[in-house]
């Protein structure tokens, strides 16, 4: 009687899921939905679809904004990767106050609201921002270096924003490296750099991976911190986006590019899903 | 290297916290323009903050929205990580990442489509569909906390309330509930949170009459980097803080509960 129950239960509960997809698919799936096929089925001719995803694709702001956005997200990949390999290695290795405080200088930033971020950079990169200030105070600089307002800018402040994200993920992977091959690895006589070149990195590499491709899928998306930290040419995908609504009032052209930038997100999605635990996303 | 990695580490992190303290710090400038270090101190800029009437309404409407987004997204969230932990059902891990997508799309996209089907329905800049829209965007981070939330939940404790005639309802406000309180009230906090801080989605719906404390920060950025902003953006901060703080106490509250299950 009993376990009838418990499986009676056990089925039922999967039901309690349905109130999280009615919202997912009311407030998010259905208007995604609706957008795409109003703007390129409804509101333009079907048959010139094709001929106008080409158009729209090949178009020189479009092309241009794809380059920029892969260019910038590299760089970020590669930045984020570099500061953040180093940082979770030493989490990984490091308890009590030493780990703790290291962990608040992570989480601070990772919780602090983007915009007030992307501000806080805006104030240090100036023309007569700190930086620069320090800098000509000290005599090192005659003329203020142009910090801002260009892919410099752009790439710090989005290093600083994703960081946290490639720290968390690579944490979460060399946590579950076991000491004992470290161990071994010693005991056969193997030197530091080479246990940590033969043993510990190929280890963390799926971290590596899943921390890559999540930086890179949240970078070709990004918005706030290059329209406000970019220079004129340093328009990205979805910069444009935002402007054919906002200004050219274009929305099939909009409809086409976000498109674009959806499926190219979701096959990375898609491929992150395949290498890695999704529920390590936020690194909770 | 053992001796350069501490280093290393010890940079980064003044990196990382540099710019947060500094606006805190230049928050509290007496000057009318931004300078570092200031050469005297005010709370002019909170006090700027706090009078100014359109600042107000735009806290106010950040409050509501971040209130009605939590509350939605803490309960939906709720009942699906529990389906996850507790169900017997395949493709959970399909179903899981397709819950994760708002945060995986990119926000533009999501905005446009939200602003498109909004404007005809007339719901641009009501506070109520900007929450429910924000909800969407909390839910993410609510179901990751309470999944690792309600798996610390020891399963007997409820088998043996069922076995004891405990109806599902009683189940869960006097067992579920209770056991999973400390991470139930961190999951809202930081729902509130992504809220409270969302920009691009509020930048399409809250149109010229809701416009929320991020949107106002990014509307003067355009203009100009004025002292208030920094004023702003130190309560942001502060905020953020809060929510940090609380989450860490019940981290301990958390821990401690499991301890007494064991």
């Amino acid at each position: 009687m009993d376990r009838e129950r418990e499986f009676w239960m056990l089925n039922r509960n999967a039901l309690l899921m349905l109130p999280a997809f009615a919202m997912l698919a009311i407030v998010f799936l259905a208007p995604l939905g609706w957008f795409f096929i109003h703007t390129l089925f409804v509101d333009s001719d079907p048959s010139l679809l094709w001929p106008q995803i080409v158009s729209v694709i090949a178009s020189r702001p479009m092309q241009q904004a794809i380059l920029a956005t892969n260019w910038i997200s590299l760089l970020v990949t590669v930045s984020v990767l570099l500061m953040g390999y180093p940082i979770a290695y030493y989490l990984a290795n490091r308890s009590g106050l030493r780990f703790t405080l290291v962990v608040f200088c992570i989480v601070v930033p990772y919780f602090t609201s983007i915009i007030v971020r992307t501000y806080s950079w805006m104030v240090l990169l100036g023309r007569t921002g700190l930086i620069n200030q320090s800098l000509q105070t000290l005599g090192l600089i005659d003329a203020p270096l142009p910090l801002l307002y260009n892919k410099i800018g752009i790439v710090v402040g989005m290093t600083y924003v994703l960081l946290p994200y490639m720290v968390l993920t690579l944490f979460a992977a060399m946590k579950s490296i076991d000491r004992n091959l470290l161990l071994a690895a010693r005991g056969m006589g193997a030197s530091g750099p080479m246990i940590f070149r033969r043993v510990y990195l190929p280890l963390s590499l799926h971290g590596v991976i899943s921390g890559v491709l999540i930086v890179f899928i949240l970078s070709i998306g990004f918005f706030i911190t290059p329209a406000l930290m970019g220079g004129p040419s340093d328009v990205m995908v979805a910069m444009l986006i935002e402007r054919s609504v906002e200004i050219t009032l274009d929305w099939p052209a909009a409809a086409v590019m976000s498109l674009f930038l959806l499926v190219v997100t979701l096959i990375l999605y898609a491929i992150y899903y395949r290498v890695t635990d999704v529920r390590r996303l936020m690194g909770a | 290297m053992h001796r350069i990695l501490p280093g290393y580490v010890v940079l980064i992190c003044l990196l990382l916290m540099a710019p947060i303290v500094i606006v805190v710090i230049l928050a509290f400038s007496g000057a009318g323009y931004l300078q570092f270090p200031p050469t005297s101190f005010s709370l002019r800029w909170f006090v700027r903050f706090l009078v100014d009437a359109q600042w107000q309404a735009s806290l106010w409407y950040s409050l509501v929205i971040g209130v009605v987004a939590c509350v939605l997204s803490t309960t939906v969230g709720f009942f699906a990580a529990y389906a996850f932990v507790r169900g017997a059902f395949g493709g959970k891990k399909l179903l899981l990442s397709l819950l994760l997508l708002p945060i995986i799309v990119p926000t533009v996209i999501t905005s446009i489509a939200m602003y498109f089907l909004s404007a005809r329905l007339h719901l641009v800049g009501n506070l109520l569909w900007i929450g429910i829209c924000h909800a969407v965007i909390a839910l993410p981070i609510v179901l990751l906390i309470l999944l690792s939330t309600l798996q610390g939940v020891d399963v007997n404790l409820e088998r043996a309330a069922l076995s004891l005639g405990a109806s599902r309802a009683r189940l869960f406000l006097r067992v579920v509930v209770p056991l999973a309180a400390p991470g139930l009230i961190s999951a809202a906090l930081f729902a509130f949170l992504t809220s409270f801080d969302e920009l691009i989605i509020s930048l399409f719906l809250t149109g010229i009459r809701a416009q929320t404390l991020p949107v106002r920060i990014w509307n003067s950025l355009h203009l100009e980097i004025e002292p208030t902003i920094a004023a702003v953006s130190a309560f942001l901060i502060a905020i953020t803080g809060l929510v940090l703080l609380l989450d860490a106490l019940l981290r301990g509250r958390r821990a401690a509960t499991m301890q007494a299950q064991r």
